[in-house]
């Protein structure tokens, strides 16, 4: 009997295609492993049909709190997708391709992927993209190795305000190169620019910020780009996509390099992937970006097609020296993401940022209505800091237990900051769950 | 066919946003505003579905053509691992993360570390990570767990190579250079293996690692795997598993039993998830005891209860190689395969991928040149120097393939064989669809030598012939102005 799914073979195929190779048996073909190193042993538990499969995963999902009212977010946002995203996306002859190597037989990955890389130039006002980094976090390590690469510099100075997660990544990144990471203490949730400057000087490759930043904050930094261009160093901006439908576009700022996390771009929360990482830079800098890159050309009869460009930066090619150890990217999630930004369209994203925003801050004035709880004065887009009289871990899991996620408490990440609480309010919060959340942080407090 | 953004007219809106059911917010200082929209598509929903759907039908895919793409492993991805991927669609990563958030996450975190102890068990790994986002981000964070190693006993600035055999794949060194080594190359004798008297005469106390893949990308299992390993220990260099050939091995030799000290799996080639056209893949990493202590936080571990927590204050740790806890809509796919398929079903996977690819070897090999003719594991590499002779160059063949509707196999890798055709078939090929694929090779090979112009010439039936790489190369137009 054929004990495996999706291995076709008839007992009498596989008699025939044996005698062809000329050995008695299947166990024959794994002769060239020495015996001894054979597996010993081989525990896992027998297998099961797909409807069982399934069922075992709905019982695993099943074990996480459902229904949770998510004011959190943190990097990763809980936004609406267009059911075109999973129908399109979900289409085999995208989803069971691979890297398309071969362009002729690969143009509908190749196409979709320069009109993606066309969004984040756009989005970002930047000149050129790439086919995907892995998520926001390695796109900001990826971002300060190519401005390592840039300047010959060694010295990465990192805003305090950036992402944890981020900034973690970045580090790991960079522990073993021989480059020293500045982190500057953050400044009531904003950059603290006076500690920046007294820091800048010539041997600095990049300053990395964020905005909107983990406090949610936004700040204006085109004079910051000015000051940093003075010293010879580049900045880098994590940025948030759906705040770019409002917010001053990295090109606009003077950013060198705008990097982010595409998740918001039409990805599910999912557990916290697959996302994406996305990467625009001035065009200058294209020879040093990190990954896949598509560009335009035409074949033998003069007709427009699209192709992997620029190789010689990658890995198969450049080994030891390649600009990123990148092969597999996120493509199918940086598709999901075009699509999104095509459905949501160029009017769309400004009102679905403009939402975000209203939504945002009305949730801020209800909830600062409630004794005791103040916040943070700073410029805010969809997530804002609220200090609360008590500590706020506390808070969040009392409020967890009612069914909302009230927001990402601070005191893990800042010293100091144990009663803030970074809530985030997304176009899907209704004002009825924001009022809810209001009373029941209130009812909360009082305990 | 036109952009989606020449499809474009000013004006036009896709899809409806919900109404606002809050006060409008007083406007942000200019100075912080963009000043015009992003130029993003302005279609209809049913432009926006066309556009998709054509755009899908210029592809090759696994669902529609053989795709025989060698160190791949383009297998059939199973419906039913989607619909088990959605399931998780809206838990936040950060739930688990908030104080006290791991009780209600109890469901996924158990599932990543069951499928660690699954992984652990199919590599002979003590332990498992999950957050490395693909296979080349694996293996960076494996090189770094051995820089930590040696850096903890005190050796950092003494072990300054890794050493690879020149077969290996491009990632491999690109790796272990961000880990900070320096890269020795180790050349390949005539048996197919990394020459082993090279080796050892490489090797000395200064290599901190030795990179294989085992069947390496000449689809050959390494005899001397064990001694190799061996000879690395006795120099305290650790050995490292590029996990990207397990398709062959399952059940049947454990990396970790040879000698490995770490792992990475590519949960995209051997654990049936989907390649998204380039990604999102998953490369979770296994080590061996003593490699345990420098694992990315945040850790999962399980109590004496049962109960799933996080270790995120782990002193030796490298730190965190991405956001959150890897690609995990990836992951329940790799997790679903592996119970549905079970302890039989993987060893059947590994033994039919190997029947196939010897299969496709033993038909072929009177026609194209077979530089390592020995029992291959899941793929084979022909040169196509016997095609040379008439002109006909390995990328004129997989031209001609696309043609007669298969996807390519891998091309020009592995670099040490000249005009490389690289061939996967996977376990999931019926014979009948790799007895047509072989007529369509031997048609090739006949044709070198009656019309070597027909080679060249194709492809001829795609939308597109061939493109002019130089161009695009020296243009570098990577987005549409506009």
């Amino acid at each position: 009997m054929n004990e495996s799914h999706y291995c076709p073979h008839t007992p009498e195929e596989i008699a025939e295609m044996l005698s062809v190779i000329g050995v008695a048996s299947v166990e024959d073909l794994f002769a060239p492993i020495p015996a001894e190193l054979r597996a010993k042993t081989f525990n896992l538990p027998s297998g099961m049909s797909e409807f069982e499969t399934f069922d075992r995963m709905k019982a695993i999902a099943g074990d996480n709190t459902q229904g949770v009212t998510n004011f959190i977010g943190g990097g990763f946002y809980d936004h609406i997708i267009p059911a075109v995203v999973d129908h399109l996306s979900g289409r085999a002859e995208f989803y069971t391709a691979y890297t398309p190597y071969q362009p002729e037989c690969s143009q509908g990955t190749l196409q979709a992927l320069f009109e993606y890389q066309t969004a984040i130039c756009r989005l970002t006002g930047l000149d050129v993209s790439n086919a995907s980094l892995y998520d926001g976090g390695t796109a900001c390590a990826e971002a300060a190795m190519m401005a390592l690469r840039v300047t010959g510099r060694n010295k990465i100075v990192v805003d305090g305000c950036v992402s944890p997660f981020s900034r973690q990544v970045l580090k790991t990144y960079l522990f073993n190169q021989d480059v020293e990471v500045i982190e500057i203490a953050p400044q009531a949730g904003l950059l603290g620019r006076a500690e920046l400057a007294a820091l800048l000087d010539d041997s600095v490759a990049a300053v990395l910020v964020q905005n909107p930043n983990f406090f949610g904050s936004i700040e204006d930094f085109t004079a910051l780009a000015d000051q940093v261009h003075a010293k010879g160093a580049l900045l880098i901006g994590s940025v948030y996509p759906i705040a770019l439908g409002m917010l001053k576009s990295p090109g606009e700022t003077g950013i060198d390099i705008a990097v982010g996390d595409g998740q918001s771009l039409g990805n599910p929360l999912s557990f916290g992937g697959p996302s994406f990482g996305f990467i625009a830079a001035k065009k200058s800098y294209i020879r040093n970006m990190p990954g896949r890159i598509v560009g335009e050309t035409v074949d033998r009869n003069g007709k427009r097609g699209y192709v992997l460009t620029l190789q010689a930066r990658e890995q198969h090619i450049k080994r030891h020296k390649a600009t990123s150890n990148i092969c597999s990217n996120q493509g199918l999630c940086a598709l999901r993401g075009l699509i999104f930004l095509s459905s949501v369209g160029k009017e769309g994203l400004a009102d679905l940022a403009r939402l975000n925003r209203d939504k945002a801050e009305y949730a801020k004035a209800q909830l600062s209505r409630i004794p005791g709880v103040t916040v943070l004065p700073s410029i805010t887009f969809n997530e804002f800091t609220l200090s609360l009289p008590k500590n706020a871990a506390g808070v969040v899991v009392a409020l967890l237990g009612s069914g909302i996620a009230a927001g990402v408490p601070l005191g893990q990440y800042y010293k100091g900051s144990e009663n803030c609480l970074v809530v985030t309010v997304t176009e899907k919060r209704t004002k009825k769950e924001i009022d809810t959340f209001a009373k029941e942080l209130e009812v909360a407090l009082c305990n | 066919m036109q952009l989606i953004y020449e499809k474009s007219t000013p004006g036009r809106r896709g899809i409806k946003l919900p109404a606002s059911d809050v006060p409008a917010a007083a406007a942000l200082p200019s100075a912080l505003l963009r000043k015009e929209n992003a130029g993003l598509a302005e279609v209809s929903e049913l432009d926006l579905v066309r556009h998709f759907t054509n755009l899908s039908r210029r592809n090759f895919s696994v669902d529609t053509n053989f795709y025989p793409l060698g160190s791949c492993t383009m297998k059939y991805n199973a419906k039913v691992l989607e619909n088990a991927a959605s399931l998780f669609a809206p838990f936040h990563p950060m739930t688990a993360l908030l104080p006290g958030g791991v009780e209600f996450c109890q469901g996924t975190l158990g599932m990543l570390y069951d499928l660690g102890q699954l992984l652990a068990d199919i590599t002979g790994m003590d332990e498992v990570t999950t957050q490395p986002l693909a296979g080349a981000h694996g293996e960076m964070t494996g090189i770094m767990l051995v820089s930590a190693y040696h850096a903890a006993k005190g050796n950092k600035a003494k072990k300054k190579y890794v050493v690879v055999p020149d077969s290996s794949h491009g990632t491999n060194p690109a790796s272990a250079a961000i880990a900070g080594y320096e890269i020795i190359t180790v050349p390949t004798a005539s048996y197919g293996d990394m020459d082993l008297e090279l080796f050892k005469a490489a090797m000395t106390d200064e290599v901190a690692a030795v990179m294989m893949t085992c069947p390496n990308t000449l689809g050959l299992f390494n005899p001397h795997i064990k001694e190799i390993s061996d000879i690395a220990h006795s120099h305290d260099a650790l050995m490292y598993y590029d996990g990207a050939n397990l398709n062959a091995i399952m059940g049947k030799v454990k990396p970790g039993d040879v000698g490995f000290d770490v792992i990475h799996v590519n949960l995209h080639k051997t654990f049936g998830t989907p390649h998204g056209g380039g990604g999102p893949g998953s490369g979770p990493v296994g080590v061996k005891k003593a490699l345990i202590p420098f694992l990315p936080q945040p850790r999962i571990v399980m109590d004496a209860d049962g109960k799933l927590l996080l270790e995120t204050e782990n002193k030796g740790t490298i730190g965190r190689t991405a956001n959150f806890f890897g690609n995990f809509g990836v992951m329940a796919k790799a997790y679903a395969y592996i119970i549905m398929l079970g302890r039989e079903g993987l060893i059947q996977v590994s033994e039919q991928a190997v029947l196939n690819a010897n299969y496709i070897k033993e038909k072929l090999k009177a026609y194209y040149d077979l530089p390592y003719d020995m029992i291959c594991m899941h793929e084979c590499v022909f040169s196509a120097s016997k095609q040379l002779e008439h002109g006909v160059h390995a990328i004129d063949i997989a031209k001609f393939l696309i043609d007669k509707g298969y996807h390519p196999p891998t091309v020009y890798f592995p670099m040490i064989v000249k005009e490389a055709i690289m061939i996967e078939p996977t376990e999931t090929e019926s014979k009948g669809a790799m007895d047509a694929f072989i007529e369509v090779m031997i048609e090739a090979a006949q044709t070198a030598i009656s019309n070597p112009q027909a080679l060249h010439d194709a492809p001829l039936t795609m939308p597109i012939s061939r493109l002019d790489e130089t161009k695009a190369a020296r243009e570098q137009n990577v987005c549409c102005i506009g």
